[in-house]
C-alpha cells in the first residue's frame, strides 16, 4: 500500500477492515485524499467494510470530510461501511458533515468567448456614449439650477477643488512642461542646423507649444492626476453609500459633488495651461542659448515675429473644453463605480484612459474648426 | 482589583490557557489605551470582551494578533511568546487562528469560494475537488446554502457577509478564533442564530472563541467567560453571574442598565 502511514486495508472473504493511522489533518489532507482515492479505487465492491479510527490521533474537517467520502463511495455501492473505534469528541463533527453536501453544487461562472466579449464591448461602448451624454445633460440642467439659486452653489468646495487640482498640480506643470520646451529646442536645433535654419526652432516652439502641446500636455496631465482623483473620490463615497445619503438627504449629487469639480477644473485648467506653455517657452529659450547659441535678445526679438495673439487665444480657448471633457468623464465613472474594489479600480482607469482619449480627439476636431475659421 | 482578578485566575487555574497576555502596555502617541493589562483565554471556552467604546477592546485583539505595535508585555499564544518566533514559526502559528473582522473584510473582487479557499491555496497542496468540497462543507457549516458559492460579496446582504467571512476563518480548521462584534449590525433573529452558530461550531470543531461584543443578549447565552475593560485593564473577568455581582460602576451600569434588565426580564419570561 503506498500511504500505508495514514490507511491500511486488509481484506479477508472480501470483508474489508479499513484502519486509519495518525493525523487526519489540513497538513496531510493531500495525502489522505490519495489514499481514500486509491482505496475506494482499489476495493470497489466488497461485502462488507468496517473502518477502524481507533488509531486516528487527531481529526479535523479535512480528515472527517473525507472519511465521509470514503464512507459514501462505499455507501453508493449499497454497502454501509460501520465505523468503529472513533473518538467521542469527533462524533458531533462526522455527524454534522454527514448532513451536508447533498445540495448540488451551483454552477460554474461562465467565462465569456472572444466573440461574445467583443459583441459586449461594443454595445458597452455604445451605452457609454449615451450616459456621457445623459450625465452632460444633468450636470448642465444642475448647473442652470445653481444659476437660478445662486446661493445654493458650494463656493468653499469648489475653492478647495481649484486649490487641489490647481494650485497643487503647478510644480508637477511647471517641470513636466520645462522638460517638453528643453527637448523640442534640443531636436529643433539638432535637426534644423543642417539646413543653417537654427533660428526657426523659435518659430517651431512658439507655434507648437502655444496653439498645442502646452494645452495637450497639461490636459493630459492633469486627466491622470485629477481626473483620476476625482474618480476615486466619487466611486469610494459610492461604495459606503455617502452618495446615497446625500440624495435621501434631499441633495442631487451632481449639484453638490460634481458641480464644484467640473467648474474647479475648468478655471484650473486654463490657468495651468498658461503657466505650462511659458514654462515651456523658458525651457525652450534656455536651451536655444546654451546649445543653440540663441541669445535671449534675439531669441524674443524672433518669438515676437514668429507668433501673434491668435496662437495664444488657440491654446487657452481649448483649454476650457478639454477641463470640462476630463471632469465629466471623471465624475461620470465615480459614480457608475459598483461594490467591490476591482470595480474601483476599472473605473479609475476607465476614466484616465476615456479622458486623454477624448481630449485628443478634441484636439483633432479644434484643428479643423480653427483650420476653418482661419485662426 | 487586582484581588478579583487573581480570584478568577484561581478558580480556573486547573485550565490550559491558551492565550495569554501579560503586563500588554499600548499606546499611540501620548495616550495609554491598555496599561498594564493581563488576561487568560482558556482552551475550549467562549470568551466574552466587553468595555466601553473607543475604549481598547479592538486594540487588544489587534495587539494579540500582531497588528497593532505594543509598548512593553507579553502575548502567549498556544505557550509561545509571539515577539520570540521567527517568520516561519509565526505563520505556522497564524494558520491555528482565524479571525473575523468586523465587516468581514472578505476580499471584494473575489467569490465567496475563492474567498474560503484563498488561505487554502496559500498553505496548502491540494485537490480542486478537496477545494471545492472544503468551501461547500465550510458555507454549510456557518448556514448559506451553497449557491452563495459563486457570489461575489457585493451581491450579499451584510448577515451573509458576516457568515461567509466566519466560513472563511474557519478555513484552515483553527484552534481560536477572533470575532470582533460578530452581531452587530445583524437585526434581533439573525444575531441570535448566529450565536447560536458560533455554539454549534465552537462543540463541533472544539474552538477556542475570543469575542469582542457589546450584544448582552450573546454575553448570556454563548460566552462562558466574560471579561471587562475598563481605564485600560481588565476590572472583572468572570461568568455572567460574577459579572452581574460585581460592585464596579461602570459594570453595574453595563449589567444592570435598562438595556440589561430588559434583556434579564425576557429571559425570566422564556
Amino acid at each position: 500500500m503506498p500511504h500505508a502511514s495514514l490507511i491500511s486495508v486488509h481484506s479477508q472473504d472480501d470483508r474489508l477492515t479499513v484502519a486509519g493511522r495518525g493525523a487526519w489533518t489540513s497538513e496531510y489532507a493531500d495525502e489522505l485524499e490519495m489514499a481514500v482515492n486509491d482505496t475506494v479505487h482499489s476495493y470497489a465492491k466488497p461485502k462488507g467494510v468496517e473502518i477502524d479510527l481507533a488509531s486516528v490521533e487527531r481529526m479535523d474537517t479535512f480528515g472527517a470530510l473525507l472519511l465521509e467520502r470514503l464512507r459514501r463511495a462505499w455507501a453508493g455501492t449499497g454497502v454501509e461501511p460501520t465505523l468503529v473505534g472513533l473518538a467521542p469528541r469527533y462524533k458531533v463533527l462526522l455527524e454534522e458533515l454527514s448532513r451536508m453536501g447533498h445540495e448540488p453544487p451551483p454552477p460554474k461562472r461562465r467565462h465569456e468567448g472572444i466573440l461574445e466579449r467583443f459583441g459586449h464591448e461594443v454595445v458597452n461602448a455604445a451605452k457609454d456614449a449615451l450616459s456621457l451624454l445623459n450625465f452632460i445633460g444633468a450636470t448642465v440642467a444642475a448647473m442652470l439650477r445653481v444659476l437660478a439659486r445662486p446661493r445654493s452653489f458650494r463656493f468653499t468646495s469648489m475653492v478647495n477643488q481649484v486649490d487641489r487640482v490647481g494650485f497643487r498640480a503647478v510644480p508637477i506643470i511647471l517641470l513636466i512642461t520645462f522638460l517638453i520646451g528643453c527637448i523640442l529646442a534640443q531636436q529643433g536645433i539638432f535637426n534644423f542646423r543642417r539646413f543653417g535654419a537654427d533660428i526657426y526652432v523659435v518659430d517651431m516652439v512658439g507655434v507648437l507649444v502655444l496653439r498645442e502641446l502646452g494645452v495637450l500636455i497639461v490636459s493630459i496631465m492633469i486627466a491622470g492626476r485629477s481626473g483620476s482623483a476625482y474618480t476615486a473620490e466619487l466611486g469610494s463615497m459610492r461604495m459606503r453609500e455617502e452618495i446615497d445619503a446625500l440624495r435621501v438627504m434631499g441633495f442631487d449629487p451632481i449639484e453638490v459633488l460634481v458641480v464644484p469639480r467640473i467648474l474647479a477644473l475648468i478655471i484650473a485648467l486654463p490657468l495651468l495651461t498658461f503657466i505650462g506653455s511659458m514654462s515651456a517657452i523658458f525651457g525652450a529659450g534656455l536651451v536655444s542659448w546654451g546649445y543653440g547659441g540663441i541669445t535671449p535678445d534675439v531669441f524674443l526679438d524672433r518669438l515676437k515675429l514668429a507668433i501673434d495673439l491668435d496662437q495664444f487665444k488657440v491654446g487657452m480657448y481649448k483649454a476650457p473644453f478639454m477641463a470640462a471633457t476630463i471632469g465629466l468623464v471623471a465624475c461620470m465613472e465615480g459614480l457608475r463605480v459598483g461594490g467591490s474594489a476591482e470595480s474601483l479600480g476599472e473605473h479609475t482607469t476607465a476614466s484616465v484612459v476615456k479622458a486623454i482619449f477624448l481630449v485628443i480627439v478634441m484636439d483633432g476636431v479644434f484643428a479643423m474648426f480653427f483650420a476653418a475659421i482661419d485662426m | 482589583m487586582d484581588a478579583q482578578t487573581s480570584s478568577s485566575t484561581l478558580q480556573t487555574s486547573g485550565r490550559e490557557a491558551i492565550i495569554r497576555v501579560h503586563d500588554i502596555v499600548v499606546g499611540f502617541g501620548d495616550r495609554v489605551v491598555l496599561n498594564h493589562l493581563d488576561l487568560d483565554v482558556y482552551r475550549g471556552e467562549i470568551l466574552g470582551f466587553v468595555g466601553t467604546s473607543g475604549g481598547g477592546k479592538s486594540v487588544l485583539t489587534r495587539t494579540i494578533l500582531g497588528l497593532v505595535h505594543k509598548t512593553s508585555g507579553t502575548v502567549e499564544v498556544f505557550g509561545q511568546n509571539l515577539d520570540d518566533l521567527s517568520e516561519r514559526e509565526r505563520s505556522a502559528l497564524e494558520r491555528r487562528w482565524g479571525v473575523l473582522f468586523q465587516q468581514g473584510a472578505l476580499f471584494s473582487s473575489l467569490t465567496v469560494k475563492q474567498n474560503i479557499q484563498f488561505p487554502l491555496r496559500e498553505n496548502l497542496k491540494l485537490s480542486q475537488r478537496l477545494l471545492d468540497e472544503i468551501a461547500y462543507t465550510k458555507i454549510e457549516m456557518v448556514g448559506l446554502k451553497c449557491d452563495v458559492a459563486e457570489k461575489l460579496p457585493s451581491e450579499l446582504s451584510g448577515g451573509m457577509i458576516k457568515r461567509a467571512a466566519l466560513a472563511r476563518s474557519l478555513a484552515l480548521d483553527p484552534e481560536i478564533l477572533f470575532l470582533d462584534e460578530p452581531t452587530s449590525g445583524l437585526d434581533p433573529i439573525g444575531a441570535g442564530d448566529f450565536d447560536e452558530l458560533i455554539r454549534t461550531l465552537q462543540q463541533t470543531l472544539g474552538l477556542t472563541v475570543f469575542m469582542v461584543t457589546h450584544d448582552l443578549d450573546s454575553l448570556h447565552t454563548v460566552c462562558d467567560r466574560i471579561a471587562a475593560l475598563a481605564d485600560g485593564k481588565v476590572i472583572a473577568a468572570g461568568t455572567i453571574e460574577d459579572m452581574m455581582a460585581q460592585q464596579h460602576p461602570w459594570l453595574r451600569a453595563y449589567f444592570h442598565g435598562t438595556r440589561a434588565r430588559a434583556v434579564q426580564n425576557a429571559r425570566r419570561e422564556r
